[in-house]
């Protein structure tokens, strides 16, 4: 008899063992199924990056000498710069520093960024302030007049 | 006169025979708040619990007419300021009274700092004050992108940038707090959600926690207050002579606000251009400078590390630290005429004004 009551005790723990268990793994994966598809939601979806190779940027007969303009390049933004000695350029426009917007100095003929005074010669290099990085370079032709920037590489 | 105050002593005693408010009556009887020389710091988080009020409800007034999306958020702060009956008044005072908030909040933080209020056992109003601090500071930044202007525009593509540069867990946080790659409208929609409903859901919470600490603990005295033999301390009552004082004071703050916001109303500024060059003279709001002028003066690389990720290293850990204060054991040092923990004060202090105005001169 005794034997028999030691028994139904051990398995009455068991048994409680087991329903904890299975509660508390039903417990995680129904947080789980909670939190996923909450936390998935946040995640913003990755918007179709649309494929530019090349854009137009206008009449080269209308573009000053010793100016510049803000070209977009699919999302990216792209600096156009027509030097004193007639040459374009075409390079990235955000700043490898913090993502801010890059200006030409017609001035000082420079690349300026406003928001931490990083300063970039014609070419792109970094030459001071903050920047750590060069700004990436794209390739300008002139095609019947019409100013054609490429990606290079 | 004499029948509304019937009435009002008829409804305590129905609502007290029901819910037994005699908590609340030992509270307004018994608290007493210290007197003494360093007293005027005590209503410093009054002022500041006053100005976000002032934002609460200003804020939910801008809100009738708000609206969020890279197609209406400028249009629709303009329309408030130009042509919404005193939509011009209810903005300039949200934008004023958020700064004097940001202001207030340090100012009641560091009073505590130095008179060692944080210490054993009001360990953990300290730390909700701190995360307080942190979404106020959320709020600032979340609620500046809303207008949709230029400088707005270039501060939020800066600052989320900023986060991109912490290992790992950066590149994914900023794009969860842009909505994107970019800054676009989609980091509009993100920020107007934190800044009218995520925020203020999680600030009601410490700010609760952090009012209930404090009633339940009373006022902190000081050393040279504690030590002031029994007959020698003087104390006032909570209420009703605190209480007025405070009120007092928030009359004041609140013409000053006014003032403010009628002689010196702020810019709405030229709409934001995704593809524009940032102009000169860009700058964050005022209580960000301190940060953002250390980050400018750090050279691009410091030994192999970006200069960048070093600052932003440094003011995490140092905040954290901050967060931390009250379980620093730092020990007294009789012999010195400032003791340690008050000259970290005094440095932390000294490096954010000095900062803060080297980024507005330079």
């Amino acid at each position: 008899m005794e034997l028999i009551t030691k028994h139904v005790k051990v398995m009455a723990i068991d048994r409680r063992k087991f329903l904890n268990t299975l509660l508390g793994l039903g417990g995680i994966g129904g947080i789980f199924s909670v939190f996923y598809p909450i936390v998935s939601y946040l995640i913003p979806p990755k918007s179709a990056e649309p494929n530019v190779n090349s854009v137009k940027a206008g009449l080269n007969a209308e573009f000053p000498v010793n100016s510049s303009k803000i070209v977009k390049f699919g999302r990216q933004p792209v600096i156009l710069i027509k030097t004193d000695d007639d040459q374009l350029k075409a390079l990235s426009a955000s700043c490898t520093h913090l993502d801010c917007i890059v200006q030409y100095k017609t001035d000082t003929k420079q690349i300026w960024c406003a928001c931490h005074n990083g300063v970039y010669d014609l070419s792109g290099r970094n030459v001071s302030g903050p920047p750590p990085r060069p700004l990436e370079e794209y390739d300008v032709k002139v095609v019947k007049d019409e100013i054609v920037i490429t990606k290079l590489g | 006169m004499n029948m509304i105050k019937n009435i009002g002593n008829k409804l305590v005693s129905w609502i007290d025979e029901r819910y037994d408010l005699s908590p609340v009556r030992d509270l307004l009887d018994h608290k007493k708040v210290p007197e003494h020389r360093h007293s005027v710091w005590y209503y410093m988080g009054g002022v500041t619990l006053f100005l976000f009020l002032v934002q609460l409800f200003t804020g939910i007034l801008l809100l009738l007419y708000y609206r969020p999306g890279e197609e209406s958020a400028y249009e629709s702060v303009r329309f408030i300021v130009t042509e919404v009956k005193f939509g011009w008044l209810i903005r300039n005072v949200h934008s004023w009274s958020a700064n004097l908030l940001v202001l207030f909040a340090f100012i009641h933080m560091f009073s505590v700092f130095f008179s060692k209020a944080y210490e054993k056992p009001r360990e953990l109003t300290w730390i909700t004050g701190f995360i307080i601090l942190v979404l106020t500071l959320a709020f600032g930044f979340s609620g500046y992108l809303l207008p949709w202007n230029e400088l707005a525009f270039f501060a939020t593509k800066v600052g989320t940038d900023i986060v991109g540069v912490v290992p790992v867990i950066g590149e994914p946080l900023k794009i969860f707090l842009r909505g994107g790659e970019d800054v676009t409208g989609a980091t509009l929609s993100r920020f107007f959600g934190i800044h009218v409903a995520i925020l203020p859901a999680i600030f009601t919470v410490f700010l609760a926690l952090h009012l209930l600490f404090i009633q339940q603990q009373g006022m902190h005295e000081p050393e040279h207050f504690r030590n002031l033999p029994e007959e020698k301390k003087k104390y006032i009552p909570f209420f009703p002579d605190f209480a007025l004082k405070d009120l007092l004071l928030w009359v004041v703050v609140f013409n000053v606000l006014i003032f403010l916001a009628l002689y010196f109303p702020w810019e709405l500024g030229n709409k934001a251009e995704a593809f524009a060059s940032a102009p000169a003279g860009i700058r964050p709001e005022w209580y960000f400078m301190f940060m953002f002028q250390s980050l400018k003066l750090l050279p691009a690389h410091i030994l192999f590390i970006e200069g960048e990720l070093l600052g932003v290293m440094f003011f995490g850990v140092a905040g954290f630290l901050w967060m931390l204060v009250p379980y620093f054991k730092i020990k007294n040092r009789p012999n010195w005429k400032i003791q340690p923990l008050t000259l970290i004060g005094i440095i932390v202090v000294a490096f954010m004004v000095i900062m803060t105005i080297v980024g507005y001169l330079v």
